[in-house]
């Protein structure tokens, strides 16, 4: 009796085949971390595509390098992603054919992909992911974030994801001017670390990609080291028996 | 049907009665009232090397307002255990308060000094019994003769037992601190300032909560209830003058001046009063 009360209420911005707007997301990344450095940008991302509570992919690469000048991080729908990067690949081949020395910078890449997402939104069928975008032009570090109904800012440092919650406390405490890459790298570590403790899609293996006024590096995927060792851990209910 | 029905006594707890009737109510638009005052909250507790430290912030909210700027939220059960409690004010207040007195009934027949497990289990079981309809998250921490305990229990009744937890809206910026900081064997001092950390950071990255740190130390036979340890919140804009206003500060519009009559005519020499 449910069922057919409810479809025609479904279907009132689709069409008789189905929606052709997306609803929620499929397969999903989850939180990508990114600070402003001495030398430029670094962004942190693990490796995991989630199905929605299966980890289907674990080798999926959430960061890409765009262009000269910039870096793109994105969680949310992977396949959303893919297709953002097929629109900044025409968007940046075609900046090329111009052949005229300029290239496209990171303020401009951002302001594009605003654009696209705040459009997007704006149809009721917006591209379900959250954006970090990093880059050096010209000396000058520029990060900055687009979410998937088009609010952007810039900041010395950016979480998407349940890295909101969990990385920004930390990232205002310990974030400071200038710091070193050493440094940078040991604190998006300990942001991830947090993350892979507590955030359920989260998975060990993670890439962090650095981008300079020199160009792009994106590291190899490695692991984070875990303590499991508290003694409360090995006899929960010590003290407490039939607890939990 | 006959008249005289027989009455029954109200059976305890929740009364479902009215929610057919609230249902029907929101169908035809009513609104249900705005929001009940909750402690939107960063709670936490740790265990150190010689006993347990609970933190809590000190806003209480209703909806988007502060309602209580400095509300405790370290509540006292026993002597030697104390529960820290977020979810809606009235029902963490009721609950400590409860199992509190329960507990000092049962320290009375036994003679002994009251454990935390049996803390945990009565609150446990109430919790349980509502179904979640209760809604107080506490981190019940404290030392007994078995050791130092640290718990934390769930509206619907499920409970954990942690070397570290927290719990509120702010739980996870709290939880970010401790997962980067915590280690086992704290000394006190070390671990004061890792809860009034956490707590800070409850305090500056989450909205629900707000203004000082509260702390408390329980280790074996002796308890310490720091109120407002830190303040890092104060009024920073007091005017040095204070509000003192003279006369010609404000203008005079108009003036009128009605004296008042006497209503009663006192005759002198009347009847003296009936005793």
């Amino acid at each position: 009796m449910n069922s057919i009360d409810s479809t025609p209420a479904k279907q009132g911005l689709a069409s008789i085949e189905g929606s052709e707007r997306t609803l929620y997301p499929y397969v999903t990344g989850t939180s990508v971390i990114g600070i402003k450095y001495k030398d430029g940008i670094l962004i942190a991302a693990d490796m995991g595509g989630s199905y929605g509570s299966t980890l289907r992919y674990k080798s999926v690469e959430r960061i890409k390098p765009i262009g000269k000048h910039s870096l793109l991080g994105a969680s949310g729908e992977i396949s959303d992603f893919q297709e953002i990067l097929k629109y900044l690949d025409e968007l940046i081949v075609y900046d090329n054919m111009w052949d005229d020395g300029n290239s496209l910078g990171p303020k401009e890449v951002h302001n594009y992909l605003t654009r696209v997402m705040y459009n997007r939104r704006n149809k009721f069928n917006p591209l379900w992911n959250s954006l970090v975008l990093g880059g050096v032009k010209k000396g000058q570090k520029y990060l900055g974030m687009v979410s998937m109904i088009g609010v952007h800012f810039e900041d010395n440092h950016i979480a998407t994801g349940f890295g909101n919650h969990l990385a920004r406390p930390i990232l205002r405490e310990e974030w400071h001017e200038n710091i070193s890459f050493e440094d940078g790298v040991k604190l998006l570590e300990k942001c991830m670390r947090v993350l892979l403790y507590r955030d359920r899609s989260a998975i060990n293996k993670l890439q962090i990609a650095k981008i300079t006024e020199s160009g792009v590096f994106v590291s190899q995927p490695y692991a984070l080291k875990t303590f499991w060792g508290y003694s409360a851990f090995e006899n929960p209910t010590k003290g407490a028996e039939g607890s939990w | 049907m006959t008249k005289a029905a027989i009455h029954v006594p109200p059976k305890g707890g929740f009364s479902f009665d009215l929610c057919r009737r609230n249902e029907m109510l929101a169908q035809n638009g009513l609104k249900p009232p705005c929001s009940f005052k909750k402690t939107g909250t960063t709670i936490v507790g740790l265990i150190f090397q010689d006993g347990v430290i609970l933190g809590a912030d000190t806003r209480a909210t209703e909806g988007p307002i502060v309602a209580d700027k400095n509300c405790e939220k370290i509540h006292y059960m026993a002597p030697n255990i104390y529960c820290c409690g977020a979810g809606t004010a009235a029902d963490t207040e009721a609950v400590t308060d409860m199992v509190s007195s329960q507990l000092q009934l049962h320290r009375y027949h036994t003679g002994r000094e009251s454990r935390v497990v049996t803390a945990l289990s009565l609150l446990k079981s109430h919790l349980f019994n509502y179904q979640g309809h209760v809604s107080a998250a506490l981190v019940l921490g404290g030392v007994d003769v078995t050791g130092p305990h640290l718990h934390t229990i769930y509206p619907h009744g499920s409970t954990d037992t942690l070397p570290f937890a927290t719990m509120g809206s702010g739980s996870l910026a709290a939880m970010a601190v401790f997962e980067s900081k915590y280690k086992e064997g704290l000394t006190r001092d070390e671990g004061i300032q890792l809860v009034s950390e956490a707590i800070c950071s409850g305090i500056f990255n989450d909205l629900g909560s707000g203004s000082n740190v509260d702390v408390c130390v329980i280790t074996k036979g002796h308890k310490e209830y720091l109120r407002n340890h830190q303040q890092p919140n104060p009024r920073t804009y007091v005017s040095s003058k204070g509000y003192s206003f003279v006369k010609g500060h404000t203008e005079v519009l108009t003036t009128k001046i009605t004296p008042l009559k006497e209503k009663v005519e006192v005759i002198e020499g009347g009847d003296a009063m009936e005793e």
